[in-house]
């Protein structure tokens, strides 16, 4: 099976996220950078997929150059090889071009299935695998709990809000993960020391045949009027419970006119 | 007047509280029209023309209920390109938001997920990063797709025509490629849904096991919540995922939060920190939580959560 994994760096969520003034983008820079974590599950179960029917396991990542951190991490977990997709002019890019941009590379570079993780931490639109399979013309498998690859058969466990629904469709599809779906593995001495060495191809706008009009702050879909820092909310009643702190909670919610 | 379109978003037949808060917010910026997909149009007419609706364009055929997202893109898209709306709301619940993420695709337009405000000039706010910031977007291109969190928005009753009209779409094969093949009910049916209830009340590492999640459940019964619980609970497998609150679970925005046995670390924070009122019961007075408390109880939950319940009766008993 060839199975790309999209796997974005996020800033990490301890870190205080802020978005720069000069242009409202996020401010990537000031910040550590992490792999998204529902971006690790899809790693890992891509590793899975690829250990029980064979194949490859190749990163795809946009991402300006301190992405590469991540790649690295994500390589060392046992992925085989990476494509990073770097350029200047991706900066600012709204979900619609992003996924323009990896469509392209995923053309390219082809695929049986793309497992993402459903929603990023920053961001959090949890459009992309939606939109992913909207441009590749391939089924969308998405919110998944459990996956099953069988021949050219894929079947899925779909999160709902009553449980889950039962989803097939034919490979090669876009799969994107829940965190149920499995415990991704650490990484190993040996698989962190192996990743050195793993061949990560760096693509520009221009290797990859992606239209620099297309992706951008410039041309985005949407754009940030104006944004504010929110008031920490002040801080409330903390009482002891002395034998009588359900009695002081119904008195806070009859107040609050919640009973 | 331009229309507005609104997916409905139902369940069984049951309209959903969010399609009332739609066309409620619809009624700014046109005359609203809701999308209906799937089957029991008919029976959800009057419910629908109670909050305004003006149209209920229907899209009956067994497709719509039978695959993912595809379809319902595909019908949106229809009615944009025959319409020309003013912009297209749905609900920013993990299914609207992939919907609305193909339909922007299909009409070049721009789309804004999680609003929690929409004003005349159809400007979103959107609270983001545990809603430490607040930020006002919009879309520049295309016909704006604005998803939006579920209780963002009161709902207001206002008579409308609700005339359904019935949708001819041609689903292509393209938009039938994910095969819905059963549903799968989980047996905690009943309560409110986590993402639309107005009062939340959830558990957290405190409850210490799967039996003793019952009573959290029954402080949840008292209030007629929803229940909800932290990533250590559901990892620890003492309730199932898709009632996790938090940065890889659900956002949540109740008007009351009962945080019992939950540290509050910033993972779970993430999921319910715009609760509008916010209260917490932890044995441990050094826990993070405490700093987003309207009101909260430094004791052990075992005490204190049964006691609750206890004067919970006598005030609804009154």
């Amino acid at each position: 099976m060839n199975i790309v994994v999209c796997v974005k760096q996020v800033p990490d969520t301890w870190a205080e996220r802020k978005l720069r003034p000069e242009d409202s983008t996020l401010d990537r820079e000031s910040v550590d950078g992490v792999i998204n974590e529902l971006d690790e599950y899809a790693i890992e179960e891509g590793l899975r997929l690829a250990e029980a029917h064979g194949g490859e396991v190749t990163i795809l990542t946009m991402g300006p150059q301190k992405a590469a951190e991540s790649i690295r991490k994500a390589l060392s977990m046992g992925c085989d090889k990476a494509v990073h997709l770097l350029d200047d002019g991706l900066a600012g890019s709204d979900s619609l071009q992003t996924s323009y941009a990896l469509a392209q590379v995923l053309g390219r570079i082809g695929f049986d299935l793309v497992i993402l993780g459903s929603e990023s931490t920053d961001a959090r639109t949890g459009l992309l695998a939606a939109m992913l399979a909207e441009r590749l013309g391939v089924p969308q498998m998405s919110l998944a709990s459990k996956v099953e690859v069988d021949g050219q058969a894929i079947r899925i466990e779909r999160q709902t809000d009553y449980g889950h629904d039962k989803v097939e469709a034919r490979l090669p599809a876009v799969l994107s993960v829940v965190e149920k779906i499995n415990e991704p593995r650490y990484p190993s001495f040996k698989g962190i020391m192996a990743a050195k060495k793993k061949p990560v191809e760096t693509l520009s706008l221009a290797d990859a045949g992606i239209d620099p009009a297309m992706v951008g702050l410039a041309s985005a879909a949407t754009e940030v009027v104006s944004f504010a820092q929110r008031p920490p909310r002040q801080a409330g009643t903390i009482v002891k419970d002395e034998g009588d702190g359900g009695v002081k909670a119904a008195e806070f919610l009859a107040a609050q006119k919640f009973i | 007047m331009s229309e507005v379109l609104v997916l409905a978003e139902h369940t069984d037949g049951e309209v959903k509280k969010v399609t009332f808060e739609l066309l409620t917010l619809a009624r700014r910026f046109g005359e609203p029209a809701v999308v209906w997909a799937g089957p029991g149009a008919e029976a959800a007419k009057d419910r629908l023309g109670e909050f305004g609706a003006a149209t209920v364009y229907v899209a009956a055929s067994p497709e719509f209920s039978e695959y993912v997202a595809g379809p319902k893109a595909e019908a949106l898209a229809a009615l944009v390109a025959g319409k020309s709306p003013a912009a297209v709301l749905v609900a920013s619940t993990p299914e609207g938001k992939e919907v609305a993420g193909r339909l922007a695709i299909k009409t070049g337009s721009g789309v804004i997920t999680d609003a929690v405000g929409l004003d005349e000039s159809l400007v979103a706010e959107q609270s983001i990063f545990g809603g430490s910031i607040v930020v006002q977007s919009r879309v520049k291109t295309g016909t704006p797709i604005i998803a939006v969190r579920p209780n963002s928005v009161t709902p207001q009753a206002e008579p409308g025509a609700a005339e359904l009209v019935p949708l001819d779409v041609q689903v292509s094969d393209a938009a039938k490629g994910a095969r819905i093949t059963e549903s799968v009910v989980a047996e905690r049916g009943g309560r409110p849904e986590l993402t639309e209830a107005s009062i939340v009340v959830s558990g957290g590492r405190g409850v210490g096991s799967a039996e003793q999640f019952a009573l959290i459940e029954k402080l949840a019964d008292s209030l007629g919540a929803a229940v909800g619980a932290s990533r250590a609970a559901t990892d620890a497998g003492w309730y199932p995922h898709q009632f996790q609150v938090g940065q890889t679970g659900k956002t949540v925005a109740p008007q009351l939060y009962l945080a019992v046995g939950i540290s509050g670390a910033i993972q779970h924070r993430a999921g319910m920190q715009t609760a509008k009122t916010i209260m917490v019961i932890n044995k441990d007075p050094e826990a993070p939580i405490f700093e987003l408390a309207d009101f909260g109880v430094v004791g052990d939950l075992f005490n204190v959560v049964p006691q609750l319940i206890d004067e919970i009766g006598k005030y609804l008993h009154v």
